[in-house]
C-alpha cells in the first residue's frame, strides 16, 4: 500500500530509535492522546524498543471509551424501539451500558447495524422510508466532518427519518484537563495526527506554553510514531515547549478549512461528560438549533436516563494516564474483552483491551530463546 | 481514534449536493465524501476516515519526511552508531 | 375373450414433465410425498450425478478399506450469506469444509452425507447451482455422497439454504496427527496467503460498501495434504485456519500442545488487496477466515521437503515457512513484528468488527 508500507520500514525505525537512544539523558514521560496510536504502538511492539528512560502513557484518545454512560444508555433506549434501525460504528457495539450493550439488545431483536460511514446510515434511511434511522455520532474532531456531512446530506434529501445521537468530543479541553491535574506526570505530548489533519495545530502552542509541555503532531505508522517520540524528546532535552509537526504529509498549521467550516455549520460547542473522567466544560459538540430536527435525543425524548457505572472499573484513572490497565484489580479477571466492565476494555483502541490483547499480562523478558 | 488510510482518487462526482469520489486503496475501492477536499484532482491521494476524506496527502511532504529520516541513517553510520 | 396387456407396476401418478426452472421451493417439497420424491430424483440426484451412490434405502451401507487404520468422522453446518460469492458458494464451502476437516487428521476422505434445510421461496434454479457446485467440488476431491436429507421451512426461517455435511475418511495405521503433537524445534508452514475468504464474503455482503478484487480461496486440500505427507511422513499437526483465522488456530494448537509458537510477521503471506481491505476497515488479517489453507507443523528435518512439495501443487504455490515451535512460553503464541518488537497473539474475542479508531 502506497504511503503506508514505506512508513513501516524496519531499518528506518531502528535508526530513528538509535538516534533517540543517543540523545536521551534522563527519564521522560510522554502521552499519546490518540487511541489509534496506542493501538499501533502495542501492535508493533514499539514500546518495547524504546530506551528505558522513555515512558509512554496512553491518554483518553478513544472516543469509544470516553462516550459517557448516559449516551450509551440513550442509544440502547432508542435502539430498542420497534420501528428504529440503529446504526453505529463497529467499535460501539460491545460497549457496556448500565445493564446491556448494543450487541445483546440486537440478540433480543433490536435492529442494530454496523456501518463504516455515517453516510451509509443516510443511505439506509433513504432505503427504509417507513423506519426511523438513527446514527450514533461519536468521535473526536476527525469524525465530526463526516457526521456533519451526513446531516447536511439528509437535509438536502429532505429526509424526515434520519437523526443522530451525538457524543462528539474535542481534544484541546481534554489536554487542559490532563495537564492541569495536580497528579499529572505527562511532560511531552504526541498530538493526534488525524485530529490535526482536520483542525490543524494552531490550538496547541498556547497550551504548550501555558503548561510548558512540548508537543509533536504525530502519525500512526511505526516510523511516524518513532519520529514523533524522537522530536518530542529532542525538545524536552532542550527544555523547549514548542509544537512541531512530524506528520507533514497530512497536516498543516491551519488544518482543513472546508472540514472546519462543515463542523462549524452543523455543530456548536457544549459541555460534555467524559466517561471515567467527568465533566469537562466546552469539550463536546452538539447540533445547532437549526438542525434540531436531526437530533435523536430530542426526537426520541431520552433525556432522563440515570446511568450506573460498575464500581470495579477504574477507567477514569487509566484514561488520564494515572494508572496502567494492569494496575486494575479487575483487569484480566472480572474484566476481559469477552465480558468488559468498562469501555477501555471494549474498544480495540481502549488501553485495557490493547494491553490485554497484546499480552501485557505476561513478562516477555522471561521467555527463553531456543 | 481516527483510523485514516491513504487512497488514490479515481473518480469524482456530485451526488445529492455533496462532492463524492471513488477511492482505490490498492485493489480495493470504496466511495468517500470529498466535500472537505474540493481542490482534489483525479490521481491525488487522500486520507480517508469513515468514508470521508479528511485531507489530501502531500506526496512531496511524504518524500521529504522519508528523506529526512534516511539522513539519520547516514549520520548514524558516520558516527558508527548503527546497531540494526 | 380379450387379453389385456399386463399392467406395469405403478408407484403412483408420475409427472412426465421436468420441474420448471422458474419454480420455487414450497412447503410441499418437504412433506415426504411425491413432491419430495420428484425433488430428490430430478434435482438432487440428477445434479449430483456420478458423485452420488444412491440406493433408495433409508441408510447406506459401505465397506471400509481393508488396510489397517481408523475411521475419521467430521460434521459441519454451513450458513454463509450471501449464498454465492467470488470464488465460491455455500455448496463448495460445504464440501470442501468437511473434506478438509477429515484431511486434517491425515485421513483420506471417502464419503460425504449432505443434509439440506431449504427456505420456502428458494428458487429451484439456485438449488441446482449449489448442487452442481457441490458435485464439482466432490469430484475434485474424489469423494462421493452416500446419504442425504432435505427439509423445508417457512419463509424467513433459513436465509435461503442451510447445509450440513458429514464426512468419513480412513486414517492409515501409525499416523498420529493432531493439535496436541507440536514439539519444540518443529517448523510451522502455511500453504498460502491468508484473509482471502473473509474479505471476499464481506465484500459480497455489501454492508460495508467496498469492492475488492478478491476471491474466496475455498478449495479441497486432501490431495495437497496427501502429497505433503508423502514427502514428510512425520508431520505432527495439520489444521485449517477457518473462523478466527491463523492467529486463533495457532493459539489453540499452542494450548493443546503446551508449547510456545513463534511467528515472523514478515514471512506471513497476505495478498496486497486483502491487506489493503483489512487496513481500510481496521481488521487484522491474522484473524480473518480462510477456507483453502492449511497449517503444517513438521519436524525440522522434514520441513524443506514439505515446503517444496507444497509449492509444487496448485493450492500451495505461495506456501511459506512462517515460524517455529519452542518450549516457551508454554501455551502462548507470539509474533515478531516487522520492526523487531514482539507481540502476544490471543484468540479472537467475539465477532470481528470494523473500527474507526
Amino acid at each position: 500500500m502506497r504511503y503506508v508500507q514505506e512508513f513501516r520500514n524496519a531499518q528506518l525505525v531502528r535508526n530513528t530509535l538509535n538516534e533517540l537512544r543517543r540523545i536521551v539523558t534522563r527519564p521522560w514521560v510522554l502521552m499519546e492522546i490518540c487511541g489509534g496510536q496506542t493501538h499501533a504502538i502495542l501492535q508493533y511492539g514499539l514500546d518495547q524498543l524504546l530506551p528505558p528512560e522513555i515512558e509512554l502513557i496512553h491518554g483518553p484518545g478513544c472516543p469509544v471509551c470516553v462516550t459517557p454512560l448516559e449516551q450509551i444508555d440513550r442509544a440502547l433506549e432508542i435502539a430498542r424501539q420497534p420501528n428504529v434501525i440503529f446504526c453505529s460504528f463497529g467499535d460501539m457495539l460491545r460497549v457496556p451500558g448500565s445493564q446491556h450493550d448494543l450487541f445483546s439488545i440486537r440478540a433480543a431483536g433490536a435492529q442494530v447495524r454496523t456501518v463504516y460511514s455515517p453516510l451509509d446510515a443516510v443511505r439506509i434511511a433513504q432505503q427504509n422510508p417507513d423506519r426511523q434511522v438513527v446514527f450514533f455520532a461519536i468521535g473526536f474532531e476527525t469524525t465530526a466532518p463526516a457526521n456533519a456531512a451526513s446531516v447536511l446530506q439528509a437535509q438536502a434529501l429532505h429526509l424526515k427519518n434520519y437523526s443522530i445521537l451525538t457524543s462528539q468530543v474535542l481534544v484541546p479541553p481534554a489536554m487542559h484537563a490532563i495537564l492541569s491535574s495536580p497528579a499529572r506526570r505527562v511532560q511531552g505530548f504526541l498530538a493526534a495526527g488525524h485530529v490535526c489533519a482536520v483542525m490543524g495545530y494552531w490550538q496547541y502552542p498556547p497550551i504548550a506554553e501555558q503548561y510548558h509541555v512540548p508537543m509533536t503532531v504525530t502519525g500512526f505508522e511505526p516510523l511516524d510514531l518513532a519520529q514523533g517520540i524522537l522530536t518530542t524528546v529532542r525538545m524536552l532535552e532542550q527544555d523547549s515547549c514548542e509544537v512541531k509537526n512530524a506528520y507533514t504529509r497530512a497536516v498543516t498549521y491551519e488544518g482543513n478549512r472546508p472540514a472546519q467550516a462543515m463542523i462549524e455549520q452543523v455543530f456548536t460547542v457544549c459541555d460534555r461528560n467524559w466517561r471515567g473522567i467527568g465533566l469537562i466544560p466546552q469539550s463536546g459538540l452538539n447540533l445547532r438549533p437549526e438542525f434540531a430536527e436531526f437530533d435523536a435525543e430530542q426526537r426520541f425524548q431520552v433525556a432522563h436516563i440515570q446511568p450506573q457505572e460498575s464500581p470495579l472499573c477504574i477507567a477514569g484513572q487509566v484514561l488520564q494516564g494515572l494508572k496502567k490497565p494492569a494496575d486494575c484489580p479487575a483487569f484480566g479477571k472480572q474484566c476481559t474483552p469477552q465480558k468488559p466492565l468498562g469501555a477501555p476494555m471494549v474498544s480495540s483502541e481502549g488501553a485495557c483491551a490493547a494491553y490485554y490483547r497484546y499480552g501485557r499480562t505476561i513478562s516477555l523478558n522471561s521467555t527463553s530463546q531456543p | 481514534m481516527c483510523l485514516g488510510v491513504p487512497g488514490k482518487i479515481i473518480e469524482i462526482k456530485e451526488q445529492n449536493g455533496l462532492l463524492m469520489g471513488k477511492i482505490d486503496f490498492g485493489g480495493i475501492t470504496r466511495e468517500a465524501c470529498l466535500a472537505a477536499v474540493p481542490q482534489a484532482q483525479l490521481g491525488d491521494y487522500a486520507i480517508v476516515h469513515a468514508g470521508f476524506a479528511i485531507s489530501l496527502l502531500s506526496e512531496e511532504e511524504a518524500q521529504a519526511t522519508l528523506d529526512a529520516l534516511r539522513e539519520i541513517n547516514d549520520l548514524d553510520q558516520e558516527l558508527g552508531l548503527s546497531l540494526g | 375373450m380379450n387379453q389385456n396387456p399386463p399392467i406395469p407396476p405403478i408407484e403412483g401418478p408420475l409427472c412426465p414433465l421436468p420441474l420448471r426452472h422458474d419454480e420455487t421451493i414450497v412447503l410441499g417439497h418437504g412433506s415426504g410425498g411425491q413432491m419430495t420424491h420428484d425433488l430428490i430424483q430430478k434435482v438432487f440426484l440428477a445434479t449430483l450425478g456420478r458423485s452420488c451412490l444412491p440406493n433408495g434405502n433409508d441408510s447406506a451401507s459401505l465397506a471400509l478399506p481393508t488396510t489397517p487404520g481408523r475411521l475419521a468422522i467430521s460434521t459441519d453446518s454451513h450458513i454463509v450469506t450471501p449464498l454465492f460469492f467470488p470464488g465460491g458458494d455455500i455448496g463448495r464451502l460445504a464440501v470442501c469444509g468437511t473434506v478438509n476437516d477429515i484431511s486434517m487428521s491425515g485421513a483420506q476422505p471417502l464419503y460425504l452425507t449432505a443434509g439440506f434445510i431449504l427456505e420456502e421461496g428458494l428458487p429451484i434454479q439456485t438449488l441446482q447451482r449449489v448442487l452442481l457446485s457441490m458435485q464439482t467440488a466432490a469430484a475434485q476431491a474424489g469423494v462421493q455422497f452416500v446419504a442425504g436429507d432435505t427439509k423445508v421451512v417457512e419463509h424467513g426461517k433459513a436465509d435461503g439454504l442451510f447445509i450440513n455435511t458429514t464426512g468419513f475418511g480412513w486414517i492409515p495405521e501409525g499416523r498420529t496427527i493432531g493439535g496436541e503433537h507440536a514439539q519444540p524445534g518443529d517448523v510451522i508452514l502455511l500453504s498460502g496467503p491468508i484473509g482471502d475468504h473473509g474479505i471476499a464474503v464481506l465484500a459480497a455482503r455489501g454492508e460495508l460498501g467496498f469492492e475488492a478484487e478478491v476471491e474466496s480461496d475455498v478449495a479441497p486440500l486432501n490431495h495437497l495434504i496427501a502429497a505433503a505427507l508423502q514427502a514428510a511422513p512425520h508431520i505432527h499437526v495439520l489444521r485449517d485456519p477457518t473462523r478466527g483465522g491463523l492467529a486463533t488456530t495457532l493459539c489453540e494448537i499452542a494450548l493443546q500442545s503446551q508449547v510456545g509458537i513463534w511467528l515472523d510477521e514478515d514471512r506471513i503471506p497476505i495478498r496486497p488487496t486483502v491487506r489493503a481491505a483489512a487496513e481500510m476497515l481496521g481488521f487484522d488479517p491474522l484473524y480473518i477466515a480462510n477456507e483453502g489453507k492449511v497449517i503444517l507443523i513438521v519436524p525440522a528435518d522434514e520441513a524443506d521437503a514439505a515446503l517444496t512439495t507444497l509449492r509444487a501443487h496448485s493450492y500451495g504455490q505461495l506456501a511459506e515457512r512462517i515460524g517455529e515451535v519452542r518450549r516457551d512460553p508454554p501455551g502462548r503464541t507470539l509474533l515478531r513484528t516487522t520492526i523487531g518488537g514482539t507481540r502476544v497473539l490471543d484468540m479472537l474475542a467475539g465477532e470481528m468488527l470494523p473500527r474507526i479508531c
